[in-house]
């Protein structure tokens, strides 16, 4: 009688800081079967784990909304803060203002984004707040039984077969001319795009702001919308391949000369945009905007890095911020000497 | 004031709002040098990474001592059991998402018993008490500076001697329950035309005290005056 060695227990996966994909998983999702933000969630517990990101340096903020209930599906280990309607601008403003050491990564919908919160996301914008700002693009109101919102395309039905009159607010093109550093269009089924533009935002420093086109199956999935599985399968228009080589792996691919564009992110991370039937140059505002224009006419959704600028000051920069994190500065370094205070009580009399 | 503000603010978890009015915001007053802060920064239940380490975790919302304040941790802790997940829906003391009623009732109770606390440490109202009076002004923000003017015309006009009480701070604190008590009628002084101050205390005090509240509204737009006061609390007492 032969006996067969059981084989050795497979190694778990460990990342670069020898943690489990499961450290940086979250609560199970309650959102609908096939709602395009489970996959995102699904990109992002990847992209982070994949980075090597400790999960407690990472902040998740959110509004009010179907996608701002996801944060509890992703990275348990970080700190969340669920606020209210359209602010998760605000709090993730104050969140990297507090700690600076924090990644905070905003996870929100079109209607914080492009309605409720519109004011406060265009502060966040021209002060270049360095936060990760995913926007999960459906078009609906799906929290409250699928009205229109401000991204709704003209033309665009609901499943009562009204249509939308009203010109969409462009997350993207507001981005770019306001300040953001780096502006990206994806689909919540594009899982390599997702996760590269993900992995980018995670290396960028400054505000990256993400529109995700992410279906609503419940409210929004079906002939004569603009955001649905179908529509963004056949309208998908990438402006270039993208791939990410993250600074720790030493990674070199033949490409032949005017094939692919390489952007070099703040942490020496980089950015290989591959050609596809046309050139593109994210780096070129004007050019991004025009391009963006450009598709509507011709029906596409433009997808990929839209526009990416390195070495711009963030606010963090601008208001000269301490290296160490404010919220754990001691007393002695925040409480200025009585001095100081006579000081300023003298040129008040 | 700002000082008590940030220290409630990080020992009770909660937002504070400082009040202000359109004659204090706009108008230059006069003010005595600022005293130097020399009290300690308050950040109240905040747990680090040693707390994590002996303990093994934490529950945000468990109130483990009846102040019903939970331990809290900042964002960035290096820690795997640092994080906690803040929502405003429905959620367990471990701060996990619940739709179960007894979670919920659990922590609204809690929240109630934090708003308890809060009371006993908030700033106490000024108060200023005439023993032979039988009648009392009380009032807040600017109308101060009219109702100690008040009190004097109706002293020496009309030979009414008053109590004066200034609220600093919602909640209510023992107090103003004192002050009606000790009192027959108490006028509330409001530069506002909707008298909200006095329906707080009309929808928190026992009855036989808000029914001693005298209301007092002024809402023309300028600061209020002393003469405005002193008129239309003649009127009421009937002087």
């Amino acid at each position: 009688m032969s006996t067969t060695a059981a084989p050795p227990p497979k190694a778990p996966n460990l990342n670069r800081i020898g943690l489990e994909i499961a450290s940086y998983k979250g609560g199970k999702t309650t959102l609908c079967a096939g709602c395009g933000h489970n996959a995102i969630s699904q990109r992002i517990i990847e992209c982070f784990f994949e980075m090597g990101i400790p999960p407690w340096q990472v902040a998740k903020l959110s509004g009010i909304g179907c996608s701002s209930k996801s944060p509890a599906y992703f990275l348990s280990q970080s700190h969340g803060f669920n606020g209210v309607h359209g602010r998760a601008s605000t709090t993730a403003t104050g969140a990297v203002l507090a700690n600076r050491n924090l990644i905070a990564m905003v996870v929100t919908g079109d209607g914080d984004t492009a309605s409720i919160g519109l004011g406060n996301f265009m502060h966040m914008l021209r002060r270049n707040v360095p936060c990760i700002y995913v926007i999960e693009n459906n078009g609906v109101y799906g929290l409250t039984k699928g009205q229109f919102s401000a991204t709704a395309d003209i033309g665009s039905t609901l499943k009562t077969g009204e249509a939308n009159e009203l010109p969409p607010v462009d997350c993207c093109l507001l981005g770019i001319e306001m300040g953001a550093t780096l502006v990206a269009r994806s689909f919540s089924g594009d899982k390599n795009q997702v996760g590269a533009v993900l992995k980018a935002a995670i290396a960028h420093r400054g505000l990256s702001v993400i529109d995700i086109i992410s279906p609503c199956t419940t409210f929004n999935d079906h002939d004569g919308s603009t955001k649905s599985y179908a529509y963004m399968k056949d309208h998908d228009a990438p402006v270039h391949a993208v791939d990410f080589v993250p600074y720790f792996e030493d990674i070199e691919i033949e490409m032949e000369e005017g094939e692919v564009r390489e952007v070099v992110l703040h942490d020496g991370s980089r950015l290989r945009l591959r050609k596809l039937d046309r050139d593109y140059d994210p780096t070129d505002k004007l050019e991004a905007v025009r391009a963006i224009h450009a598709s509507y006419a011709r029906g596409e959704v433009l997808t990929g890095i839209l526009y990416v600028e390195s070495g711009k000051k963030t606010l963090i920069d601008h208001l000269n911020l301490v290296d160490e994190p404010l919220a754990t500065l001691p007393e002695s370094k925040t409480r200025p000497g009585r001095e100081a205070l006579e000081q300023i009580m003298e040129e008040l009399r | 004031m700002m000082e008590d503000a940030f220290n409630l603010a990080e020992e009770f978890q909660t937002p504070v709002f400082v009040m202000t009015d359109l004659d204090l915001g706009m108008n230059s007053w006069m003010a005595d040098p600022f005293p130097y802060p020399e009290r300690p920064f308050k950040r109240g239940k905040v747990l680090g990474v040693e707390d994590l380490e002996r303990l093994g975790g934490f529950a945000r919302y468990r109130d483990a001592d009846g102040t019903g304040v939970g331990y809290r941790t900042l964002p960035g802790t290096p820690h795997p059991a640092a994080a906690y997940f803040t929502r405003g829906s429905g959620h367990n003391e471990l701060a996990q998402y619940s739709e179960r009623p007894a979670d919920y009732i659990r922590n609204m109770d809690r929240l109630a018993r934090k708003f308890e606390s809060i009371r006993r440490v908030v700033p106490r109202p000024e108060v200023d008490i005439d023993p032979a009076a039988s009648v009392g002004l009380a009032c807040y923000g600017t109308s101060k500076y009219a109702a100690e003017e008040s009190r004097h015309q109706l002293g020496v006009e009309y030979g009414l001697r008053t109590s004066y009480l200034r609220l600093r701070a919602y909640p209510f604190t023992e107090e103003l329950t004192d002050f009606l008590e000790r009192h027959a009628r108490v006028y509330l002084i409001e530069q506002n035309r909707d008298a909200q101050m006095l329906a707080l205390m009309r929808m928190e005090l026992a009855p036989e005290l808000a029914a001693k509240l005298r209301s007092v509204r002024y809402y023309g737009g300028l600061p209020i005056d002393a003469r405005t006061v002193t008129d239309e609390i003649v009127l009421q007492e009937g002087l």
